[in-house]
């Protein structure tokens, strides 16, 4: 009898090892390591859900195709699997713990948006999984103490702090006097609160601070105000309908200030849609393709433009090449950390310090990229066809910024 | 900058007519529910999706090459046939019975709308150009989009027809009979059920001309059909059931309200404001009411 506890004992205990030691050197089947990730197929992000899932494959087929991942000696492929979070952070969040505990996912990959990156990250963070974000710039996930997470992108309050910067320096140095409206959600009251920074550092004032409520599709009342008191800046910040929005009433309206920041102009196809009313606008991006920045797997940016335009038949906004990015810092971090350890992994992506196509890539202290400024491009029309130029910061910039904007009254 | 409106006197003129126009827009398809709640005794949770709804049908023809403007007329019909299809569908199932089934079956219709829309049309924001110019007033102090004018005049044109038609035309009186009473409109001969569908198909087309409206003057999303259905909700709760001439007032009031909101207490309070003066109107209705002696006729 005795004997008979003893086997099963320690056969209970043979299990739980080669259990335990399945789930400590994580999710790697055969020669695959598998990374997963809650991305919206459906939904309101699900275009650019689609951009980040295209993004991520595009990573992960070039990786594969050029060697893989290695290992302790040994070749790795990446693998991916998704689920579609429906554009809905419960969702998400239910995903991501799907994920890790059915699924035994050790290595994420991030979501689309800053919303549905709050929503997983306590899951990842909890389980002590490693997440490599590409789309979530809200500076609340950076000070949180999240040790599991890391962004490729810069924080959004970076997003418009250089633009004050410019007009400032071509006020002659001199502090500027701003207009700003943004929308009231997390990302746009993060870049609000940059550019309050921004105004701070450079003395500059604030004469208009309108919050733009989600559900509004009119502004003309802060524009009317814009006109009355005439300020240097006017900076709008509200997703792609604020965009669009704000340039359909600027024109409408016959606004007249010497500079115009905004975000979300690529997103929204603002050069397209808007044609030449919105030539001026100066807009916020993470990366744009005549950057300099060079890898070995995607060359640099105009090279990542036409291999993901052959690929998948539409230039890739910055949402797609940050998600590509994502699986570039995993590769490395695999391979300098040597390891499948989850916790190897993470110390390894905490001291990531590379180039890829996308920038450079260097976590600081709560997981954003501290290494990449961000770009700012005006749009630029010749003969009726408006493209983004990058005129910030000076060292890319491929043309010399427009400014001041020329008077309505003077446009064609 | 505080109180910048009483400053610049310009202000005030492009307040009181920013909130105007806006206003009249949303009493165009505040004048669609009103409608059909009086006759059906529905509250139309979609509304606001078949506006969006009509403001794609303007935004593919402006692809196209037509110039969107024209979808004031294609949308409607259109819309007309996809109301006259809902009906069939689903809510002649639960036209009689109580309003609690009819906004759950439209909020549902609401949320396959919402995702057909994402399915088909993708979840990008767009714009139709209608490149109409803008209306300057008083030395360029006042700008006026022709745009928003333009909606208001097509607005206001529907309204006026859609009066007309009600009074003069046969299914315009069956309308009105079966809105007083149903059950006595079906014993002298109305079929009920043709003056139901029609009364959403032309709800819907209402919504087709304002849907063509929004998509020159702001933007168009599959998921931002709520705040219509919303404010034209607000707009019939503040006119009153059954008070037509009421919905355009009160449209151009909270529209004019909301703009001063916006320029006394800031941006993030118009909404806000909006609704504190919905609460307080439907309280004040409720003390009115209950001060009024009740007596038999």
């Amino acid at each position: 009898m005795k004997n008979l506890y003893r086997s099963i004992l320690s056969f209970i205990s043979v299990l739980a090892l080669v259990f335990s030691f399945g789930t400590a050197n994580a999710k790697v089947e055969g020669n695959t390591i598998v990374l997963g990730a809650a991305v919206s197929l459906t939904g309101k992000y699900s275009t650019n859900g689609e951009h980040t899932k295209n993004g991520y494959n595009l990573a992960v087929k070039r990786i594969n195709d050029m060697g893989g991942v290695k290992v302790k000696g040994k070749s790795y492929k990446f693998k991916i699997i998704y689920y579609d979070d429906e554009s809905n952070s419960k969702r998400a969040a239910q995903l991501a713990e799907r994920l890790i505990k059915q699924d035994g996912v050790k290595y994420m990959l991030g979501p689309y948006s800053s919303g549905l990156t709050k929503a997983i990250a306590p899951v990842t963070e909890e389980n002590k999984i490693p997440m490599v974000e590409a789309n979530g710039a809200s500076r609340s996930l950076f000070t949180k103490g999240y040790k599991y997470l890391f962004a490729v992108l810069s924080p959004a309050n970076q997003y418009l702090e250089v633009a004050i910067d410019l007009a400032v320096e071509k006020n002659g140095g001199k502090p500027v006097r701003i207009a700003q409206a943004f929308e009231q959600d997390a990302f746009s009251q993060d870049v609000r609160l940059g550019v309050l920074d921004a105004a701070k550092r450079t003395g500059s004032k604030i004469i208009i601070d309108d919050k733009l409520p989600k559900e509004l599709n009119d502004m003309a009342a802060t524009l009317a105000k814009v006109k009355a008191v005439k300020p240097d800046v006017l900076v709008v910040s509200g997703h792609s309908k604020g965009a669009l929005t704000a340039i359909r009433q600027i024109s409408e309206m016959k606004v007249d200030v010497p500079m115009l920041a905004m975000t979300h102009c690529d997103a929204s196809k603002l050069a397209k849609q808007h044609g030449a009313k919105s030539e001026f606008a100066l807009c916020a991006s993470q990366w744009h393709k005549t950057l300099t920045y060079k890898d070995k797997f995607f060359g640099d940016g105009i090279k990542y433009d036409k291999d993901f335009t052959k690929a998948y038949g539409y230039a890739p906004p910055y949402q797609a090449a940050e998600s590509s990015a994502a699986l570039l810092v995993f590769k490395d971090a695999f391979e300098r950390a040597n390891s499948f350890d989850t916790k190897k992994v993470r110390d390894a992506l905490a001291k990531t310090e590379m180039q890829t196509f996308y920038g450079n890539i260097k976590f600081g202290s709560g997981g954003q990229n501290t290494a990449k400024p961000m770009v700012l491009f005006q749009v630029m029309c010749k003969s009726g066809k408006c493209e983004n130029v990058v005129v910030a910061p000076t060292k890319w910039a491929a043309a010399e910024l427009i400014h001041p904007i020329p008077p309505w009254s003077k446009r064609k | 900058m505080d109180f910048l409106v009483f400053q610049v006197p310009a202000l005030t003129a492009q307040a009181i007519l920013d909130g105007i126009l806006l206003g009249i827009l949303f009493a165009l398809i505040a004048y669609g529910m009103a409608l059909q709640w009086g006759v059906m005794n529905i509250i139309n949770i979609a509304q606001g999706e078949l506006v969006i709804m009509g403001g794609y049908i303007a935004y593919f023809m402006y692809m196209s090459g037509i110039h969107p403007a024209w979808g004031i007329f294609v949308s409607p019909v259109i819309m007309f046939f996809v109301g006259v299809f809902i009906y069939k569908l689903v809510i002649n199932k639960v036209v009689d019975r109580d309003m609690f089934i009819s906004i759950l079956a439209t909020f549902g219709i609401s949320i396959l709308m919402m995702q057909l829309m994402n399915f088909g049309f993708g979840s990008d924001v767009v714009v139709a150009q209608s490149d109409f110019g803008t209306t300057m007033l008083f030395n360029n102090s006042v700008t006026l989009p022709n745009s928003k004018i333009f909606s208001a005049v097509v607005s206001i044109t529907c309204a006026i027809l859609l009066t007309v038609y009600m009074k003069k035309s046969k299914l315009g009186r069956a309308i009105r009979a079966t809105a007083q009473n149903a059950r006595a409109a079906k014993i002298l001969g109305v079929d009920t059920e043709k003056v139901y569908a029609s009364t959403f198909g032309i709800n819907a087309a209402l919504c087709g001309v304002a849907g063509a409206l929004v998509a020159i003057t702001f933007t168009l999303h599959p998921y931002v059909g709520l705040p219509y259905t919303v404010r034209s909700f607000m707009i019939v709760i503040v006119a009153g059931l059954g008070n037509l001439p009421g919905v355009a007032i009160s449209g151009m009031s909270l529209g004019v309200f909301e703009e001063f909101a916006d320029y006394l207490l800031g941006t993030e309070f118009r909404i806000a404001t909006v609704f504190f003066l919905l609460v307080f109107i439907l309280l004040y209705r409720r003390f009115k009411l209950a001060r009024k002696r009740e007596y038999l006729k």
